[in-house]
Parts: C-alpha cells; sequence; structure tokens
C-alpha cells in the first residue's frame, strides 16, 4: 500500500472538521411488551450543563425494548438510593428506577448512578463513573445506558459505538459525495472524505480503528483504508475495472475484495500485511458483496452465476461455492450475525426489496422490512438491530429495525442518505 | 469533543506532510462527470490511465469537429432491468459511435455504466460494469480498437433522473457515451 500525495487529496478531499448535517432519529412504534424505566434527571451543580439522564433515556428507548416515563409525571426526583420512596414509582406503572449525580472532584467530574428495582426496592447496579473531561460526558452517559441494557435484557449494550454512511445529494456534474462517521444516535457526525465521484461500501476493520471504502479518482476506482485517529489514507488496490466491496476477516489480517480486470467480477482475498492476493472464485457469473463469517472461515457472497442473483458459500480457501438462498427473486449482499448463525441480506420479490434474515444451516429466509427498496443491511455489534438504508418520504435514508422485526426507527438529514455500516464496540 | 479536536489537528498535519512527498504526479484537474458531451465543461482528459497532465480537450469537440458526417446525438445506450442486453435502439447508438471511430484513430471514447436505484449498490456496479463491456465488445465487433476504449462502471450511484419510478427507472438504466 502506498500512502497518497496531497494531490489525490484535492479530488477526494479530507476534512477533519463536522459533517454539515446531522441525522435526526425517529423511533416507529415500539415492542408491546416494552420494560417501563423511569430515568429521573441527575442532580448536579449549576457549572455542569450537561443532561445525562436524557442521553440514558433516548438510547433505552431506541431501543424499543423500554418505555420510560415524562418528568412531568414523575412524582418525585431522588438521586440517593436512600431518599427513593417507591410507591411513588409503582404508583406510575414503573417497574426500574435509574437515579444519579453529577459532580465535580478536583479536576474530574463524577458521574454516580443506581439502577433501581422499583418493585422489589433494592438496588440492582450502583457505578462512580470518571469523566475526565466535559466532552467525555457523552461516552459515559452512553456506558450507563450499556450497563442498564446489559443487566436488563442479558445482552451486551452497543450505544457506545459509531456507524458510517454515505451522503449525496445534486444530480449530474453538481453531485457530491460524502463519507461520513457517527456516533450510533447520530450526534457528532465527521467528514472522512468529500468527492465528485462516488464513494462505496464503507467497511470496519474489527478494531474499529480503520474503515475502509471504494472512491474513485478520474474514472478509476479504487479500495481505501483510512486510519481513523491519524487520518492516514492508503490505497490498497486500484486495477482495471471494478475495485469494491471490501470486506475484513475478524482479525483484520485480510480483506475480501471484487475485482474484474482479469474477466470479470469475482473474489480475492488480500493478505494485509504482505499484499499477497489470491483469487477465490472463478466464474463468468458476477461474484460480489462477500462477508466473512465470525469464525473466519466461510464466506458468504452475492453471484448471479445461477441466472439471478443470489447467495452464496463458500470455505474462505475458494473452492466450490454452494447456493444458500432460495426463496426470492434475488438475494443480494449478506452481512454474518455476530453469532453466526445467521445472514441478513437484501430480498427482492415481487418488485419489492426487503430485508431478510437467512438461517446459515436451513436457508430458511424471513423478511423483517417491509421495503419496496431496502438495502444494505449490517448488524449491530450485539446483534439485536440491524441499520439498513430505504426509501424516505423524498430521499434515501437510514432506518433500524431489531431482529424480530418489531421496532423500528428512521435517521434521516437533507440529501440522500445510504450504505450504512455500523462499527464495532471500541470504548 | 476533546477527541475530535485532536483527530483534526491529526488529519491537518498529515495533510501538511504530505504535500511535501509527491511522487512526481501533477496537480490534478477535476476528477470527471462533468465531462460528457453535453456540458461544455473541459474535461480532464486522462482517462484511466492515472498519470500525466491534463489535455484540456473542449468537451463538445467531437460533436463539433472531427464527426462531421456522423450522427453522434444519441449517447446513451439503455437497457431492461438486470439486463445487459442491447435492443434495436442501443445497437443504432454503438454502430454510429463504432463507424466515427473506427474511421478516427485518434478518438477515445468512455463507456460509463449504471443501473437504476433498486438493489444492493455493489451487485450494480457488477451489473453496470457487464453493460459497458456488452457495448464494448459490440464496438470491437465494429472494428473499434482496444485502445480506443475505457470503461468505468458507476452501478446506481449516479442516476440520469431523479425519483423512483418506472419512467426514472428506465432512463437510469444505461451506458453514456462520453469523452474521457
Amino acid at each position: 500500500m502506498k500512502l497518497l500525495s496531497r494531490y489525490f487529496l484535492l479530488s477526494l478531499a479530507l476534512f477533519a472538521g463536522l459533517a454539515q448535517a446531522q441525522l435526526v432519529i425517529d423511533v416507529e412504534g415500539g415492542d408491546i411488551g416494552a420494560t417501563p424505566i423511569a430515568i429521573v434527571p441527575f442532580a448536579t451543580s449549576p457549572d455542569i450543563a450537561f443532561d445525562v439522564a436524557q442521553i440514558v433515556d433516548a438510547d433505552l428507548v431506541r431501543t424499543g425494548l423500554f418505555r420510560s416515563i415524562p418528568r412531568a409525571d414523575m412524582l418525585e426526583k431522588p438521586s440517593e438510593p436512600t431518599k427513593v420512596d417507591y410507591r411513588n414509582w409503582r404508583a406510575v406503572g414503573m417497574d426500574n428506577l435509574v437515579i444519579g449525580s453529577v459532580r465535580r472532584s478536583g479536576q474530574n467530574i463524577v458521574v454516580r448512578f443506581f439502577l433501581m428495582d422499583a418493585t422489589r426496592g433494592v438496588q440492582l447496579l450502583g457505578f462512580d463513573m470518571p469523566a475526565v473531561t466535559p466532552d467525555q460526558m457523552r461516552v459515559v452517559s452512553h456506558q450507563i445506558a450499556d450497563l442498564i441494557y446489559e443487566k436488563l435484557t442479558g445482552n451486551k449494550g452497543y450505544f457506545n459505538t459509531q456507524i458510517a454512511y454515505v451522503t449525496a445529494s445534486g444530480f449530474g456534474p453538481g453531485r457530491r459525495f460524502e463519507l461520513v462517521v457517527a456516533d450510533a444516535d447520530g450526534y457528532n457526525p465527521r467528514s472522512i472524505a468529500t468527492s465528485r465521484e462516488p464513494l462505496l461500501s464503507p467497511a470496519w476493520s474489527p478494531d474499529g480503528k480503520k474503515l475502509a471504502f471504494v472512491g474513485y479518482e478520474r474514472g478509476r476506482s479504487s479500495i481505501y483504508v483510512n486510519t481513523l485517529a491519524t487520518g492516514e489514507l492508503k490505497k490498497l488496490v486500484s486495477e482495471k475495472g471494478i475495485n469494491g466491496a471490501p470486506a475484513w476477516s475478524p482479525d483484520g489480517s485480510k480483506m475480501i475484495v471484487t475485482l474484474s480486470f482479469e474477466t470479470n467480477p469475482d473474489l480475492y482475498l488480500i493478505d494485509l500485511a504482505s499484499g499477497a492476493r489470491r483469487r477465490l472464485t472463478e466464474h463468468y457469473g458476477i461474484d460480489t458483496e462477500a462477508a466473512i463469517s465470525p469464525d473466519g472461515l466461510q464466506v458468504a457472497f452475492t453471484s448471479d452465476r445461477g441466472g439471478t442473483p443470489q447467495i452464496y458459500l463458500m470455505s474462505i480457501n475458494g473452492g466450490e461455492p454452494r447456493r444458500l438462498t432460495f426463496q426470492g427473486k434475488q438475494n443480494l449482499r449478506p452481512r454474518y450475525a455476530p453469532d453466526g448463525k445467521s445472514l441478513v441480506v437484501v430480498n427482492a420479490e415481487g418488485g419489492k426489496y426487503t430485508i431478510a434474515s437467512v438461517d446459515l444451516q436451513s436457508g430458511a429466509t424471513r423478511v423483517i422490512t417491509d421495503g419496496p427498496q431496502d438495502e444494505s443491511p449490517s448488524f449491530a455489534p450485539n446483534g439485536t438491530v440491524v441499520i439498513y438504508a430505504t426509501a424516505g418520504r423524498s430521499n434515501p435514508e437510514l432506518a433500524t429495525v431489531t431482529t424480530d422485526g418489531r421496532v423500528r426507527q428512521r435517521l434521516r438529514q437533507p440529501g440522500e442518505v445510504s450504505q450504512p455500516a455500523w462499527g464495532p464496540v471500541t470504548r | 469533543m476533546k477527541n475530535n479536536l485532536a483527530l483534526a489537528a491529526i488529519l491537518a498535519a498529515a495533510f501538511t506532510v504530505s504535500a511535501c512527498g509527491s511522487k512526481g504526479l501533477k496537480e490534478l484537474p477535476p476528477p470527471p462527470g462533468s465531462d460528457t458531451f453535453d456540458s461544455g465543461v473541459s474535461g480532464s482528459g486522462l482517462g484511466g490511465a492515472g498519470v500525466g497532465a491534463g489535455t484540456g480537450v473542449g468537451g463538445s469537440s467531437i460533436i463539433a469537429g472531427g464527426s462531421a458526417g456522423y450522427d453522434l446525438t444519441a449517447k446513451t445506450v439503455y437497457f431492461a432491468y438486470d439486463s445487459a442486453e442491447i435492443d434495436t435502439a442501443g445497437q443504432g447508438v454503438i454502430t454510429n459511435f463504432s463507424r466515427y471511430l473506427s474511421a478516427t484513430a485518434g478518438a477515445k471514447l468512455r463507456l460509463e455504466g449504471h443501473t437504476d436505484e433498486r438493489g444492493s449498490a455493489e451487485y450494480n456496479v457488477a451489473l453496470a460494469e457487464r453493460r459497458a463491456q456488452t457495448v464494448a465488445r459490440e464496438m470491437k465487433a465494429a472494428g473499434v480498437t482496444d485502445g480506443q476504449l475505457s470503461i468505468v462502471s458507476y452501478g446506481k450511484e449516479r442516476p440520469a433522473a431523479p425519483g423512483s419510478t418506472e419512467e426514472a427507472y428506465a432512463k437510469n438504466r444505461r451506458v453514456e457515451i462520453v469523452q474521457p
């Protein structure tokens, strides 16, 4: 890989600043059996103008697994367990209660919180969380939401994660593309690259430190790897034809990409340390959109070798692929669930493109969204939620859905938003 | 956020440092995309080669200049859904450009493949490349040489028509013949 000169950066500009717009999130519906939880505003001193409870509340409610009550309906606002009168919470139907405080301790800020079981009147969690600077208050707030979520659901939280996505606006010569990384709640969007040509297929390294993506330079595509902390941009591969669909191995040492320079789109395995490259498929049909299983042994990919694009499975060492999907006119762009037992794919049937979950053993396909134009599914790190691109009221936007299909939210901003990729848990 | 400020500082540093490390590349003209015949905007003339100075050929030179006697007004070949097959109208466009290119040894063109917005991004990139390659194959069969054609596939990322209607889709499933 070679370091790019600044002249490249002129056409595919790197920005350090904030992206121009931020995603706004709407929750649609919710689980009928959502757990009631009250998140009381944290006691704080006037010089710390930060609302921890509001962020924790928003994180938990967005999962659809929890419902909270408005602050106006709270009969008391305690900040210590000894001050809680549980009758006040049972009276408004709350099973769980979160209270806490934010105070200065020397140079630091300490956020203290408690999760209380209101029905039994016992403490479930109690933590002091140090925040070195006010800027880290959001991180600490998400950590609190993670702890509560894990305690009450048994699953790992995913609130301190990031998503990458591509925005596009304009038509013809005026069209502009931007690759953005933002917190999973849409906050703090940063522009990673902008270009007058398409930006595609952002893919997080397993450690969350790098982002691979596809860009074009004067009509030639390349796969780039951006090191997020330093902004260093390396060109991984730029053959004639397609350079696309980067997929990391779980240990971050290899990548499968789609190249078409030899004949037509086929899959290639690249060892990132040595640059050694091995062709995995050789077929006159299209082979693309690879994903590597969490155990690193299997590859799922899109191929139209059977006439229509469907999902095929193959060993990481290549060999004869086996067709997995038979339900649906087309099945495209697989991504493995973190437990390795299922895939999410784009499923096309009756002119509608939806997101479907496919069981890796049986191939059974279960549609979990309504379409008509859904694509680019990507699992949250704990596997309970999938983010995807969908047709919005006026433009493409992002949405999430729980893997049971019951709870959804929309993430929109001006312009077209597409190709979401959910990053790993890193902090 | 503090992390952001740190990132900003490092990025700025990286930008400055890399400015010293150019490997003999000339400053790049704007990227293509605005280089269609209709735009009137001067293109980069770099094609897919990746190195070299822009030639600054005028965007409308083919129509205005050495194309006398060739009908090159229709510059787009359209396709059916999930198909790379060329219909009669498309064959006409290809024939016209093939005649022009065969008779004009120095002329070079780029075939830009596109799809409608339905389906996944990378499969559409592959499908759009297949369309552009089909056009290239037809042109070569008619006497156009390899060196006269380059191909780029944009998939569904650069629609010609907005909206999610069948009419828009039909306009977006296309190969555009443009000056590189």
